[in-house]
């Protein structure tokens, strides 16, 4: 005889399971994130350096980034912050996708040993080097206004940014999804304020990202819009194209969490 | 903050549309500037999901991060202004018996769903489906689908960055008055999430009022 589960044994095993989920995700993956990565550490070996690219201050940049090459975006000055969005090069209608970046792991905050996922289950970018570990996935990028009234009419922006940017790989406002910004360090405080924290941005920060499937980024070097700095504080910044190491068996980003290994096993998909 | 009734005039004789949405269930509608929709959690704990798209061109439509941004905090309650896309206030919060509303953790999908809770969850109803299909009314698709409003949802955020939907705090019959400053379509899903306490693991059915502008 079948014994079928009554209304309340699901609903109770239902929340067993998000509280065991809950548990792995904010008790046992933060203690199993690799450390930052040092400065001074992870050279890039020349023979694997595709492209580099200097962006100078408040300017974007749009790359092309396949399956297992990775961006180094690096802010030599410690003073920029790097909006970015992307899409799936096969099948744009796939974005990035910052919510449910925050709400698989757990996390507001990415760092090395994380993942950026799209709206679609699967891992567009793992983090494999980062030196900051302050990157905003809530507050977005400067816009049109914020930058008026920060820097004077007319500074350039974001949202503008990203508007040519998209429009120059056939994209338009319709496809411009909220951003991840790198160097940006935001925190919430206990009453639920963003607050900026400028102690933890230093000259040379890096971040390393290794594509996961074939993707198109545009990258926007303008001022966090909480950074209270004036006038804008952007300066140049590098980004260095390279083919990434193999990802080995023990690669934390993708055995990090029961979460990771399921979104980059429906990653592997695509090219399975 | 919370208030604890809108404006006087708005009782349930004045209302000039009422609807229960039924659990698991999308609706939409255009409102005009100054009407206001107030969303009835009748039966408490159960999340609204919710996108706005100007009438006028949808390609200017609600933005989570503008609207996070221009308030300087993270969780949208009594007051908060609704921001497009491009900087303009849809609309505002002008009543809120619950207290806390959240815009950072975005609709469920049955792909994020196969990621949190595993691949057997990927054939269960979702937010994202209730979305693309109300959308397509419009000539809308799944690349209109921004970061929503989650109405009654509980998504702490601590200093260190732990992020989690939490037990909802909505009592049956609390309400969130969402006035309107732009013609707008207003989406709506019924969270349909069994997996996590967005909804009590119970989704339940919740009602939606509008009033038109208070004549003075």
């Amino acid at each position: 005889m079948t014994v079928i589960a009554s209304r309340q044994d699901i609903v109770e095993a239902n929340r067993r399971r998000y509280e065991e989920l809950r548990t792995a995700g904010q008790e046992a993956k933060p203690k199993a994130l690799p450390e930052l990565t040092a400065l001074d550490a992870a050279p890039i070996l020349p023979e694997a350096v595709i492209s580099r690219e200097e962006v100078p201050g408040d300017w974007y940049a749009i790359v092309r980034l396949r399956r297992g090459e990775a961006l180094r975006i690096a802010d030599p000055a410690g003073q920029s912050s790097v909006s970015m969005i992307a899409w799936r090069e096969e099948e744009t209608s796939e974005r990035i996708n910052c919510a449910d970046t925050v709400k698989v792991q757990w996390s507001a905050v990415v760092s090395r040993g994380r993942v950026i996922l799209s709206d679609m289950g699967r891992v567009m970018f793992s983090l494999i080097e980062d030196t900051s570990g302050a990157h905003d996935l809530m507050v977005g990028g400067s816009t049109q206004a914020s930058a008026a009234a920060a820097y004077g009419a007319a500074s350039r922006n974001t949202q503008e940014n990203f508007t040519a940017g998209a429009a120059k790989v056939g994209l338009g406002p319709r496809d411009i999804p909220p951003c991840v910004t790198f160097f940006a360090p935001v925190a919430v405080d206990p009453a639920g304020r963003f607050v900026w924290n400028e102690t933890v941005k230093r000259p040379g920060d890096f971040v390393d990202l290794r594509a996961e499937m074939n993707t198109i980024v545009v990258l926007s070097n303008c001022a966090h819009p909480l950074n209270p700095a004036r006038p804008s504080p952007s300066r140049p910044i590098t980004l260095v194209r390279y083919r990434a190491p193999a990802a080995m068996a023990d690669d934390p980003c993708r055995t990090g969490s029961a979460e990771a290994a399921r979104a980059f096993a429906f990653t592997d998909r695509l090219y399975g | 903050m919370i208030a604890d009734s809108g404006s006087s005039s708005m009782s349930a004789s004045t209302a000039i549309y009422v609807h229960d949405i039924p659990a698991e269930r999308p609706w939409s509608y255009a409102l005009k500037k100054g009407q206001t929709l107030r969303i009835i959690d009748s039966e408490g704990q159960q999340a609204v999901d919710a996108l706005l798209y100007c009438l006028a061109d949808p390609a200017e439509r609600y933005s989570a991060q503008d609207t996070l941004r221009t308030q300087g905090s993270a969780y949208v309650e009594l007051g908060t202004r609704l921001i497009s896309n491009k900087g303009r206030v849809m609309a505002r919060i002008t009543a809120d018996s619950c207290g806390r509303h959240d815009t950072s953790a975005g609709c469920c999908s049955c792909e994020s769903n196969a990621v949190r809770f595993g691949e057997a969850t990927k054939y269960q109803h979702a937010c994202r489906e209730n979305f693309i299909l109300e959308l397509s009314r419009y000539g809308l698709s799944k690349r209109d689908i921004v970061a929503n409003l989650n109405f009654f949802m509980n998504v702490p955020i601590d200093p260190n960055g732990n992020f989690a939907v939490v037990d909802g705090i909505s009592a049956p019959g609390n309400y969130v008055d969402v006035s309107m400053e732009l013609d707008v379509i207003f989406v709506i899903s019924n969270c349909p999430q069994v997996n996590n306490p967005c909804n009590g693991f119970n989704p339940t059915p919740i009602r939606v009022m509008i009033w038109d502008e208070p004549k003075l």
